[in-house]
């Protein structure tokens, strides 16, 4: 990459192996859009084995949403530049995770899981070649060693249910306290401090060293970041460095899309069935207070705009509620024009796009303001009374309020759409749009349901 | 100022003002005291020793000794009345013999050595560089006999006695050879907790610097037991053949326990109940009916001189190995069997964590009054907690040495001289060596290493 080079070497030769180990930058010229766009790819692929592993998935589905994830985000349509885009979104992530402790685990934990899950999927012949170029400290075990050890070896071998076979000859060894869960299962052989590791365990043993020198790379790279990286792109690549940790990932929903168009005769049932909580919230605050404050309304009324109301229905459910409140003059007079302004048609004419939990997590409401996020700003005792009259059972109820003791407020959002929909949601919640189509899918199901 | 009193050490001040019971000439009434204590930490306990153990040869003036490892260890008290000092921290040996002697603590317990102070936590709790967080421990053990209870049938609970006793010396062999044949230790330390169990301190260098995750991996590696209430079945293999260190524990020590001892001293097999505990552990109908069927039977015309136990569990063994069977499954049920009933039992907890306390070796046990004195693992047989030496009988034997000639060491002339020379002997000795190898080295490797990046 033209911008942070540390060393000249050609990218990527091995024919072998697909997985990269990282080692030193890419030399590639960098088209700035192609910068954000594959970090972002890698992004939503760290993003969702972090989901998956807060939600305490089994370890064998974790693996097969990485790598669905993986065949998913990091395609790239010139196959001769998977590889490129693979490399190159990894170091921009590192810039981006490499600036504060919190966010270098966070990084060094997916990715050290991502490479476990891809190491498994190659061949043996690829795990081999990787071994190799990673240099590893670790011995293979000479053909007389083998022979003196071969009984031990078989023993642990057959303890484990898995014997081995004539073509199993190839071991290392490796102190310990390289191989923790090989020990822990008693999956290998132990001798004065090495464990002797079958070459089909070595992705346990290549995993924990690609973790500590992405590690030290890490606090390599924070080095440069903070001493030259941040002030010399400070106009280029600074800003977009420090947004994309943060960045939502998702669709913006500014579009209205598969469930284009809902009528203000539907709404009631519709948020009843399909509107998250902190949405849910607002419109029954509205329909009770016939008022809601500046945040709320932007909150509920970009929402709704995502959703599918059209600007003149938008306009009507407004005033409706308002005028009860201020009278019909000065809600034209106060009030219609941010709505028209959200849809864009006053001010600067862009379109207002809909909040994402993100967003709506760091806001921060005050005294009588409705917005924000409930598995956030509510206290415990109205959380769990919301929750109940949203039908969610109590055992459910205690599976949200422990996510939200963890301050994992979008999984607590996952869980009530689980445990009110019957369903699961794989994805996650990231977005109250995305919540309603989710959750509209759920429903349309069950009333048209599919004939095959 | 009696403290001042009692290191003065005339021959009477034992007996001081504090127990009227004592005034009797050499007697020491046998029971924990204060008083003792105070006199048991001016005069017996190895203060320099344990200085010098936790200093790990950085008291030295080697130029890469590093001066602040003992000032960042953590020393916790229990005083009287349960009264909890945690995050003591001493920077010399005459600072911690000074403290000890003035609080006076029924326990002392020993933390990890800590980035920074323990005393000093506040101070860098702020600051994001210096975190105050665990940066070596031991790696330690704790085995506890309460945690047998299901398998005794002499004692419960805290009470231990010969006839049970023996289940912490297979432990110690078990555990011992283990951590020397299999993870390469060399350094290890076996203590008498005092009453009921013993506890293991691995202190090679190696081993103190175990991450968290790491010393559970080797807790793991130790655990076969998994028992709870409701499951009858506290110990399953599933594979086909015993990893090779259970193999080991089994051929060497488990099995041999088990059949010479085990079974006729805890007498597994003598009642209905006993036996129904062991029959259960069977998953084989057939197998168990025919069994109890012979015993219910062999009850009422017992002419055999031999053992019933032993007996039984012959007819047990061969049913149950006998070829007719195809299921391999009910072969490992025998050595199933002799693992629920011998391997050891550990506190995971307290392996797994870097800052976990453990009590201090030399510490006196409140209840007991016993001192946690060494154990020396190729002789742990040998080993009989009912004559540890008590602090009681220590002042005793103080008293009776102090009308004889005044030469050594005041422990030489206890019992708990034996000891203290083991201690020194067997492990501080042998373990100072490999620090000063240790330290030579890391700063030879430091020269080299610093000689390079000049050159480069
Ligand atoms: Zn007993």
């Amino acid at each position: 990459m033209e911008i942070y080079g540390y060393q000249r070497k050609p990218l990527h030769s091995d024919a072998v192996s697909t997985l990269p180990l990282y080692r030193s930058a890419p030399l590639l010229e960098v088209r700035l859009e192609d910068f954000e766009r594959f970090a972002i790819d890698r992004l939503r692929v760290l993003k969702g084995i972090s989901d998956g592993l807060s939600r305490g998935k089994k370890p064998e589905e974790i693996e097969n949403l990485a790598i669905d994830l993986w065949k998913a985000n990091m395609r790239h349509p010139d196959a001769s530049e998977v590889v490129n885009k693979d490399i190159i979104a990894h170091f921009v992530l590192r810039l981006v995770y490499c600036r504060t402790e919190d966010l270098r685990k966070w990084f060094l934990s997916m990715e050290t899981a991502l490479f476990r899950y891809r190491l498994r999927h190659e061949s043996a012949e690829a795990q081999r070649a990787l071994m190799a170029e990673f240099d590893l400290p670790y011995k293979a075990v000479s053909t007389s060693e083998f022979e003196s050890m071969k009984d031990k070896l078989g023993q642990v071998a057959r303890s484990i249910g898995q014997p081995l076979t004539p073509a199993d000859t190839k071991f290392y060894t490796v102190p310990f306290e390289e191989v923790p869960e090989l020990v822990a299962g008693r999956r290998v052989f132990l001798h004065k401090g090495h464990a002797y590791v079958a070459m089909n365990q070595v992705v346990s043993l290549v995993a924990t060293q690609f973790r500590s020198h992405l590690s030290k790379a890490l606090i390599l790279t924070n080095r440069k970041w903070t001493s030259s990286i941040r002030e010399q792109e400070k106009d280029r690549l600074t800003p977009i460095v420090e947004a994309l940790c943060t960045s939502y990932l998702g669709p913006d929903y500014s579009e209205p899309r598969e469930f284009a168009e809902i009528s203000i005769r539907d709404i009631d049932q519709i948020a009843m069935s399909s509107f998250p909580l902190c949405m849910r919230h607002l419109f029954e605050k509205l329909r009770e207070d016939h008022h809601l404050k500046h945040g709320g309304r932007m909150q509920l009324g970009l929402f709704l705009k995502g959703v599918g109301l059209k600007l003149d229905d938008a306009l009507a459910f407004w005033k409706a509620e308002f005028s009860q409140k201020v009278g019909a003059e000065r809600f034209d007079k106060e009030y219609a024009y941010s709505i028209r302004h959200n849809y864009g048609r006053e001010g600067k004419r862009t379109d207002y796009t809909p909040f994402s939990c993100q967003k709506i997590i760091s806001s921060a409401p005050g005294v009588g303001d409705h917005h924000g996020c409930p598995y956030r700003h509510f206290s415990e005792e109205n959380l769990r009374a919301a929750l109940g009259k949203m039908r969610v059972n109590s055992r459910a109820i205690e599976d949200v309020m422990d996510k939200v003791r963890n301050r994992h407020y979008q999984l607590a959002c996952t869980l009530t759409f689980e445990a009110v929909h019957g369903t699961s949601c794989d994805a996650g919640i990231n977005h109250p749009n995305q919540y309603f189509s989710e959750s509209q899918k759920v429903v349309q199901l069950k009333v048209d349901p599919v004939v095959v | 100022m009696t403290r001042e009193e009692i290191g003065n050490g005339s021959e009477d001040m034992v007996i001081d003002e504090c127990e009227p019971e004592g005034r009797e000439r050499n007697a020491v009434p046998d029971e924990f005291n204060p008083n003792y204590l105070k006199v048991y930490y001016g005069k017996l306990f190895p203060h320099a020793d344990i200085f010098k153990w936790m200093s790990y040869g950085n008291d030295g003036k080697h130029p890469a000794c590093d001066q602040s490892y003992f000032g960042r260890r953590e020393f916790s008290y229990t005083l009287d009345n349960d009264i909890y000092l945690r995050f003591q921290s001493f920077n010399s040996a005459s600072e911690l013999e000074n403290s000890i002697k003035e609080k006076c603590p029924f326990k002392i317990d020993i933390g990890p050595v800590y980035s920074v102070d323990p005393a000093k936590r506040h101070a860098y709790a702020q600051t994001g560089d210096n975190v105050f967080t665990p940066v070596e421990r031991e790696l330690v053990f704790d085995i506890d006999i309460t945690d047998y209870d299901d398998v005794r049938y002499c004692c419960s609970g805290a009470d231990v006695c010969l006839d049970c006793w023996p289940l912490m010396t297979v432990a110690i062999k078990v555990i011992d050879t283990s951590l020397r044949d299999d993870f390469g230790f060399n350094h290890i330390l076996w203590v008498f907790s005092g009453r009921r169990g013993v506890h293991c301190w691995v202190c090679d260098g190696k081993a103190r610097r175990l991450t968290n995750e790491q010393r559970a991996s080797i807790a793991e590696y130790f655990r076969v037991y998994k028992g709870n209430e409701n499951n009858l079945k506290k110990v399953s293999f599933t594979g086909l053949a015993l990893h090779p260190f259970l193999a080991r524990s089994y051929t060497e020590v488990l099995k041999e326990f088990f059949e010479s001892k085990l079974l006729s001293s805890q007498k597994l097999f003598s009642t209905e109940e006993r036996y129904e505990k062991i029959l259960e552990m069977i998953p084989d109908e057939s197998i168990t009916s025919e069994l109890r069927g012979k015993w219910q039977e062999n009850k009422r015309s017992s002419i055999s001189k031999e053992d019933t136990n032993v007996v039984r569990w012959q007819q047990l063994k061969h049913i149950l190995q006998s070829g007719r069977l195809k299921a391999q499954g009910l072969r490992k049920c025998v050595e199933e069997i002799v693992f629920s009933f011998t391997y050891p039992r550990l506190d995971m907890e307290v392996s797994k964590h870097m800052n976990h306390l453990l009590k201090a070796p030399f510490c006196v046990h409140p209840k007991t009054g016993r001192v946690c004195v060494p154990i020396d693992p190729n002789c742990c047989e040998e080993f009989d907690p009912t004559a540890v030496p008590t602090l009681s009988k220590l002042l005793e034997e103080m008293n009776m040495g102090a009308l004889r000639a005044d030469v050594g060491n005041e422990w030489d002339r206890t019992s708990l001289g034996k000891s203290v020379r083991f201690f020194r002997s067997s492990f501080l000795q042998p373990l100072l060596k490999s620090c000063k190898e240790e330290i030579e080295n890391s700063y030879n490797a430091k020269l080299q290493h610093s000689k390079n990046s000049m050159s480069w």
